[in-house]
């Protein structure tokens, strides 16, 4: 096929896509996890079942997307071409929008999504500011197209990179275009994506393999799932030309096992892409082969590391090997094998498409394109945020994130996952890319973004993410094995109030040789979020080892729960929910807890009603 | 060469290994857990010893030895889960059912697993019951939740949690 040919085609398929579009209204129903786990399949046959009853079958299509990244507002109903933004609808809401909007042309405002700390209502989903301060281009389709259908992938200028590298380029120039283009690994290390590749096309031999790393193990990190579920087809044309690129004729897809809906969704595009000719014998008239299997990975994290994941897919226990040799030189039986993050080969397509030096154009000097995060905990806004690396912390969490919601303060922010760290308030300003963000002590990692209000002990988290590394540590190498473990049990003294300053030095020099000496990334990165919070948050550690206390009230051992007696109308709520009969008193009266009995276990406190004039009547105190 | 022509048996072992853990995968969506006989029966099938088998199922958080309970809770408690008090859950399930992680009630209702992350951190905290996934819960919603599921431990259970489990 020449180019002249595909111009024309590209022409007419946009066309007709357009046409399409143009005549009908579509109702875009949500059905990423998220917001499938809130009942959006019933929302969508409860869409068709009226607008069917209703009659508007010619003028209406009711269809579903993939995930929108703002699962928090879930589920999303879409009506498109105007682009009106509906949240959190019910099944019970279908009615309501099909005869008021669809019919009546007035659309339904209680479901609009309103801002959680400024109260504003925004009709249309270009004007949310969450979507509005966004460049989106790893995630360009998710929440647009209907993932289980290549035609809408094809609509939106799919595998035309696919058919630009296989009429117009060779190998050789497809990866001095990802070499040119900047574009790093974004599995979290930042390798150089281009540089990978030479290695391994340059390998001798006829067997090489391609994986796309799907294994999102990071707590706290959802992107690879939600483009996999919302635009499989990206993945796959990547990974295609990757295989191209280097020369393999077999790619795999290693893919959690935890992600049910994103395995469906990739067996459908395989399948369809196979159809169409876009894999299999011969792609697309020329002599390339190449196929793609989806292998299920079971579960433990260490295999997000890309010599564990080889052991896996080998039929092993999914342990991690020395390097070097890398895999690019001796990878899956020991052939030369790349290993891809998702978001990695999903900015493939585009870079093909338009080009290395406008890829090169977004982001920073060393850090080219966007970054994905997936921002949550403490924040008005939860999901999925892509900007342009070199944005500032404080854009992504006020911004897009709309702020600390209930009037709390900020107090760190959690980036990387179990790998990165806690910065502060005053690393705010950091302008976020692989570089600044391991100058400070953290790391880009998988993208996750977890904020933290005053609410929130950072040495709780600090035990958190160790003991979760140190439970997935794999076992293979002394340093993280045992180091992990003895820092865990450094933390647990110190949160139950009986650790003493030296602790503090063990740990920091404890912590210090897990890094430089593990095996894997897993053990080298596991002490970093000890580390940041030690560099960062020293004086929380102090008030949990000398004076007892835990400033967010948050490690049980070091505090206690009060009923406020003026404040108690005696309800009985909390009466009933405590687990041990701690609570007594009869009705109307103010009630008793006795701490003998307590296990600060905070159902009490979670069910005492807030008392607008005195506030609440259970309190808990450090 | 010798060398190079016993490339092809060694090509075969690898083939035969790389099915190991997707047949793991299919015995245990066929059963809900691996079965000693299962074990046996891939054994056999992929010529790969029952041991080295039990070495590779058990590294693995997937692969469970006993039956699930009739329901099978997930607990994530991913980063966005233990803020929001996703341990509070587990609790409840020790003190109120007497299960810990990996555990099945005597009765055979109820299982408990802990797991890393769902994905679903913006609904967080998140339980799984089977495969429906329930967002935003807190402890007085899951005290709930168990109870719709189980409406008759109700009456019995509240003799046992007036004795404080320390």
């Amino acid at each position: 096929m020449s180019s002249d040919d595909l111009k024309i085609e590209t022409k007419t398929s946009g066309d007709g896509a357009e046409a399409a579009v143009g005549d009908k209204t579509r109702v875009l129903v949500c059905e990423g996890t998220g917001c499938v786990s809130s009942k959006s399949p019933e929302i969508r046959m409860a869409l068709e079942k009226t607008v069917n009853e209703l009659g508007l079958g010619e003028k209406v299509e009711v269809g579903f997307t993939g995930c929108h990244g703002f699962c928090q507002q879930g589920p999303i109903v879409v009506v498109e071409p105007e682009g009106i933004f509906y949240c959190r609808v019910g099944p019970k809401d279908a009615k309501d929008i099909a005869e008021s909007h669809l019919v009546g042309g007035e659309p339904v405002k209680r479901l609009f999504y309103r801002h959680p700390v400024t109260k504003e209502v925004v009709p249309h989903y270009r004007d949310i500011m969450f979507y509005k301060k966004q460049q989106r281009i790893i995630l360009r389709n998710c929440g647009k197209i209907n993932p289980e259908k290549i035609s809408d992938y094809e609509a939106q200028g799919g595998y035309q990179a696919l058919k630009k590298v296989m009429s117009a380029m060779t190998p050789e120039q497809v990866v001095e275009e990802v070499r040119r283009s900047g574009l790093r690994g974004r599995g979290g290390a930042g390798f150089p994506t281009g540089a990978k590749w030479d290695v391994c096309r340059k390998q001798p031999g006829d067997t090489k393999y391609v994986i796309c790393n799907a294994d999102e193990g990071d707590p706290g990190a959802f992107m690879d799932r939600s483009i996999l579920e919302a635009d499989p087809h990206t993945v796959i044309e990547g990974l295609i030309i990757l295989g191209f690129a280097i020369g393999a004729h077999q790619g795999f897809i290693y893919c959690r096992a935890e992600y049910p809906l994103a395995v469906k969704r990739i067996r459908i595009a395989l399948q369809q892409a196979r159809e169409k000719g876009y894999l299999g014998e011969g792609i697309l008239g020329s002599d390339f082969d190449f196929d793609i299997e989806i292998f299920e990975g079971a579960g433990a994290f260490v295999c997000g590391e890309e010599t564990a994941l080889l052991s896996s897919i080998e039929g092993s226990r999914g342990m991690p090997r020395s390097r070097p040799p890398f895999p690019a030189e001796k990878g899956l039986w020991g052939k030369p094998t790349v290993i891809n993050n998702v978001k990695t080969l999903a900015s493939v397509p585009v870079i093909i498409d338009r080009g290395a030096d406008w890829f090169a154009s977004i982001g920073t000097k060393t850090s080219k394109g966007t970054a994905v995060f997936a921002l949550t905990g403490k924040i008005a806004n939860s999901g999925l945020v892509e900007v342009p690396m070199g944005a500032p912390l404080s854009t992504i969490i006020y911004e897009i994130g709309g702020g600390i919601p209930n009037k709390k303060a900020f107090k760190a922010v959690q980036t990387g996952g179990p790998s990165g760290g806690c910065l502060p308030g005053t690393k705010l300003e950091l302008p976020i890319d692989f570089d600044s963000l391991q100058e400070a002590g953290s790391m880009m990692g998988s993208g996750g973004l977890v904020v933290m209000d005053e609410d929130t002990c950072i040495v709780d988290v600090a035990h958190f993410f160790l003991s979760f590394t140190q439970s997935e540590s794999c076992g293979k190498c002394v340093p993280c094995r045992v180091g992990t473990r003895h820092m865990v049990d450094l933390l647990e003294k110190i949160t139950t109030g009986k650790g003493t300053e030296e602790d503090l030095a063990k740990l920091e020099k404890l912590a210090n040789m897990v890094k430089q000496s593990s095996l894997c990334g897993l053990g080298q990165t596991a002490p970093n979020p000890v580390l940041t919070s030690l560099r960062y948050f020293r004086s929380e550690f102090i008030a949990h080892v000398t004076d007892k206390r835990c400033p967010a009230a948050v490690c049980r051992q070091l505090v206690t729960f009060r009923i406020i007696p003026d404040r108690c109308t005696g309800c009985r709520q909390c009466v009933k929910v405590c687990p041990t009969g701690a609570i007594t008193g009869p009705r109307s009266q103010p009630h008793n807890l006795d701490q003998e009995k307590c296990i600060k276990c905070r159902s009490c406190y979670e069910i005492c009603r807030f008392d607008a004039v005195a506030g609440e009547a259970i309190i808990i105190v450090s | 060469m010798t060398v190079k022509s016993s490339f092809g048996v060694l090509d075969k072992i690898c083939e035969r290994r790389k099915d190991l853990i997707p047949f793991l995968q299919g015995a245990q969506e066929a059963e809900g857990f691996l079965s000693p006989e299962s074990i046996k029966l891939i054994s056999r099938r992929l010529k790969i010893s029952e041991n080295e088998i039990y070495g590779v199922a058990t590294f693995y958080m997937q692969f469970r030895f006993r039956p699930p309970g009739k329901y099978n809770i997930k607990v994530c408690l991913g980063t966005a889960c233990h803020v929001g008090g996703g341990q509070n859950f587990m609790e409840v399930m020790k003190i109120n059912k007497n299960l810990c992680h990996g555990e099945t009630s005597p009765d055979g209702k109820f299982s408990l697993e802990r797991v890393a992350c769902l994905g679903c951190c913006a609904l967080a905290p998140v339980v799984v019951v089977n495969s429906e996934v329930h967002g935003r819960m807190n402890r007085v919603t899951f005290m709930q939740l168990l109870e719709s599921l189980d409406p008759s431990s109700k009456a019995e259970e509240l003799p046992e949690t007036t004795e404080s489990p320390g």
